[in-house]
């Protein structure tokens, strides 16, 4: 398990033999890897791959059952995170970590603050070191800001800057760019090339192929909890990875499967929620694929919410088959036909600690009933039935959610809706953080879901994504449809010429 | 470690700034908002009764609020760690019987004080550890220890009383003097509150107290042990109850197996329309402090103006009704507040 380019300088950081178990499962199998000073190395593999577990054992969260982990050729024992930490590893994880009630500033220094005499903290060296932070970062986050309600990009910032503070020595990304627009990924790959010059180790995982061709040098491969290589990426294909992540051929990532538009079915007029979106008007056909791109916190998930009747609309309205919608009333939208797969599916698509059974069975809380009672038998056939349908991997049906991985929990959650029948569909980053693997029947599902005369409204940041499924594409730009492009004139170019405001709708 | 500084960098930066403002005004117009209301009860009341306000009354008001506001600066330190510590009643009770029943034996005021502390440091203790190594919810474990702690006192203590008269009298008369119209008591429960908040403000482990009522996995991330804050917090709450028992003796020189029932509610009442978050990481002591002040006022108030007392307890309960509500609203503004900056500015 060496790899070939062992003629530099020592590893900073490596993992020799590594397995972890918890419970039955076996989440990493004899694994090792190697991390070079001044070198970004990808992490590549399918969700479950055992990727999380893996950045948490060097993270100091998790202790290995077997196997070493040695800094600077020396054996170590993280006891935990502050472990890890002092010894000059720094986590980014995919869901921030922050302290709403607390200032940008505090996020950062909290357990180190910068100290006067008798241990007080100094709130002004405080301030100082972040806005210098936030100016090194190109960002202009006021260091005394609570973060609450800060975007995830900027979440994300805070996350960074945090890591820059204690000149971490390796620095372990987790799909940070999941959440980042294209001007924000290329602002955190400016800062990734800047450590890794002055002689960072960069430990790097995405689920966008093209970044890791782009900003790593090297990728190590795992497939179910094994390690499977270890390798430069000069010369190696897209095609190649996907392979080895894999171990198969992967089929066609954007199974788009042509379809003639029936009638409307999702019909939205002048829709505005004061401060949020203005004016916004859209159709969707039966069959059809309508693409809903922009920068984050354009404004899509907001429309989309509001649509849906989760948050109240201030003016416009919404028709679903010709039926006006109650404005904030999920339950009329959902009786209407209208089904929403959100953003977040940890939070608000499912209840983590339910069945997934019990998951699926929500939506028909009304439907599965006998005699005012809830019909188990009918809810858990209706479950199993859709579960199969998507190909969830589960243990149990009666497993909770949080044992399976990202991309089964989002089967989960569009098993969930489809299973009321909808007539328009709304998903909101239907792939983000999930494996390659996931994403190509994620696909297939939703081109299917079309030609079965469903209406599909995708929002998505992963730009291939739209490119590859959408039929028409509506770009958002600061809460306004700034432009309509046909399937047949959408490029990343235009697509993105309207959604940073450069053209005219 | 230089990185080049992209062409956005200076670009909006008042409109940022002016978010943060509107969000520190609010968070100070919290604590403002209760003093003003304070104010003015005081105000009106003084008006329908010009001899509220005399020395005695000024006084009175002060001696009343000491003991809340000292047991609800303890509560706050829990709360704010996204705790509750419902033994607060219970352990003054034992403490104020235990400094009681030492001076009745002719012991020394100040290691009779001491005394009360330890045992609230005991007790503070004994809840610490449950709900940091049990991982079980704080309001369980500490309805359990509110129950014991006074199933001892009521073993311990039975029929028996203390009064006034089993006391040195240099005791009884330090519960009642002071500086002119400001109580004794009441400078110690000011010293221990201004200590308390410089403390949280300026220590990291204050800081650190915020940080995991906020978020408790971040905290574990950020590698704050949590467990060694919390047990601290209620060490801290702990000891402040066991002294706020031997102020009580001083104060009201009569003890008995009921000292303290009950009490728990008013603190947690108290603290929670000071404006300490109940679901942790907000807040500060000297709101809890208003609080107390406000709740324990509103008891003098009522007989001043001639309505009768009866109201009192209704009326803590509006209060508190209408400071989650407040709460809840200003959260939701001050979200929408910054979401508008972030849309606009992303």
């Amino acid at each position: 398990m060496t790899h070939p380019s062992d003629t530099g300088p020592a590893p900073v950081l490596a993992l020799k033999g590594i397995s972890k178990s918890f419970g039955a499962v076996r989440a990493l199998r004899d694994v090792s890897l190697e991390l070079f000073p001044g070198e970004v190395h990808a992490l590549a593999g399918e969700n479950g791959a055992g990727k999380s577990t893996l950045i948490k054992t060097l993270a100091g969260v998790h202790r290995p059952d077997t196997g070493q982990v040695l800094l600077d050729g020396a054996p170590v024992v993280f006891h935990g995170p502050g472990d890890a930490r002092d010894a000059g590893i720094a986590v980014i994880y995919q869901e921030p970590t922050l302290f709403p009630d607390l200032s940008i500033a505090e996020n950062i220094f909290m357990g180190r603050q910068p100290r006067k005499a008798l241990g007080r903290i100094d709130h002004r060296a405080t301030h100082d070191a972040t806005a210098a932070l936030m100016q090194r970062l190109g960002v202009d986050l006021d260091p005394d800001r609570p973060a609450r309600g800060l975007s995830i990009a900027d979440q994300q910032i805070v996350e960074i800057a945090k890591a820059l503070s204690f000149d971490a020595r390796v620095l372990i990304m987790d799909e940070p760019t999941a959440a980042l627009t294209g001007s924000e990924v290329a602002r955190l790959f400016g800062v990734v090339r800047t450590l890794r010059e002055q002689g960072a180790a960069v430990l790097f995982i995405s689920h966008r192929l093209e970044e890791i061709f782009e900003i790593c040098q090297r990728v190590t491969t795992l497939r179910d909890g094994a390690w499977i290589s270890s390798e430069p990426l000069d010369g190696m294909t897209e095609d190649d990875l996907v392979r080895r992540m894999v171990g198969r051929d992967l089929e066609e990532l954007y199974p788009k499967q042509d379809v003639t538009p029936g009638e409307v079915a999702l019909s939205v007029r002048r829709l505005t929620r004061e401060g949020v979106f203005t004016d916004v008007s859209f159709d969707v056909r039966r069959g059809e694929i309508v693409g809903l791109a922009g920068l984050v916190g354009a404004g899509r998930t907001e429309v989309a919410r509001a649509v849906f009747g989760v948050d109240r609309w201030d003016a416009g309205e919404v028709e679903v088959d010709g039926r006006r919608l109650t404005n904030g009333a999920p339950s009329t939208a959902m009786a209407a036909g209208l089904a929403l797969v959100p953003e977040d599916r940890r939070a608000q698509g499912l209840v983590m600690d339910m069945s997934i059974e019990r998951n699926i069975g929500l939506t028909g809380l009304r439907t599965t009933v006998k005699a005012g009672l809830m019909d188990r038998g009918a809810e858990r056939s209706r479950s199993l039935d859709w579960a199969v349908k998507l190909q969830v991997k589960y243990a149990r049906i009666a497993d909770t959610v949080n044992t399976l991985s990202g991309g089964n929990q989002q089967k989960v959650v569009l098993a969930k809706w489809l299973a009321t029948g909808p007539k328009v569909l709304i998903v909101d980053e239907p792939t983000r953080g999930i494996d390659v693997g996931t994403k190509a029947e994620v696909h297939r599902l939703l081109s299917q879901l079309a030609a079965d005369g469903v209406a599909v409204l995708m929002i998505s940041s992963d730009l291939p994504e739209i490119l590859g499924m959408a039929d028409r594409v509506l770009v958002m730009h600061e809460g306004r449809l700034a432009a309509e492009i046909p399937r047949t004139d959408a490029t990343e170019e235009t697509v993105m010429a309207a959604a940073t405001g450069r053209a005219a709708a | 470690m230089t990185v080049a500084a992209p062409e956005e960098a200076p670009v909006a930066e008042a409109p940022k700034a002016g978010a943060t403002r509107l969000v520190d005004r609010v968070f100070k117009m919290r604590e403002l908002a209760i003093l003003v209301v304070f104010l003015v009860m005081i105000a009106v009341t003084q008006a329908g009764n010009s001899e509220f306000l005399s020395e005695q009354g000024i006084k009175d008001l002060l001696l009343n609020a000491t003991i809340l506001v000292l047991v609800a600066t303890g509560q706050s330190l829990v709360v704010i760690t996204r705790n509750v510590d419902l033994s607060v009643g219970s352990t003054l009770g034992i403490s104020a019987f235990a400094a009681g029943v030492y001076l009745q034996d002719g012991g020394n005021p100040v290691v009779a004080i001491a005394l009360a502390v330890l045992l609230g440091i005991g007790f503070g203790l004994l809840n610490g550890l449950l709900v940091s190594l049990g991982q079980v919810p704080a309001l369980v474990v500490t309805l359990g220890t509110m129950y014991i702690i006074r199933g001892i006192d009521s073993i311990w203590v039975g029929s028996r009383q203390i009064t006034a008269a089993d006391l040195p009298g240099g005791f009884v008369d330090f519960g009642s003097g002071g500086i002119s119209a400001v109580p004794y008591l009441a400078l110690i429960a000011l010293a221990v509150l201004v200590a308390t908040a410089y403390y949280l403000k300026h220590f990291g482990s204050g800081r650190e107290l915020y940080a995991l009522g906020s978020n408790p996995e971040a905290a574990r991330l950020a590698g704050i042990p949590v467990r060694k804050r919390i047990l601290a917090a209620y060490t801290f709450c702990g000891a402040l109850a066991g002294l706020a028992g031997a102020l009580y003796l001083a104060r009201f020189g009569n003890v008995d197996s009921g000292t303290g029932n009950g009490y728990e509610l008013t603190v947690v009442s108290a603290v929670v329309v000071g404006g300490v978050i109940f679901t942790g990481g907000s807040g500060s002591v000297y709101g809890a402090a208003l609080g107390a002040l406000l709740l324990t006022s509103v008891n003098s108030v009522l007989p001043a103006l001639g309505v009768s007392s009866v109201w009192v307890l209704a009326i803590n309960g509006i209060l508190l009704i209408l400071a989650i509500a407040v709460d809840r609203i200003v959260a939701l503004r001050v979200a929408l507040a910054l979401k508008k900056r972030n849309a606009r500015h992303a």
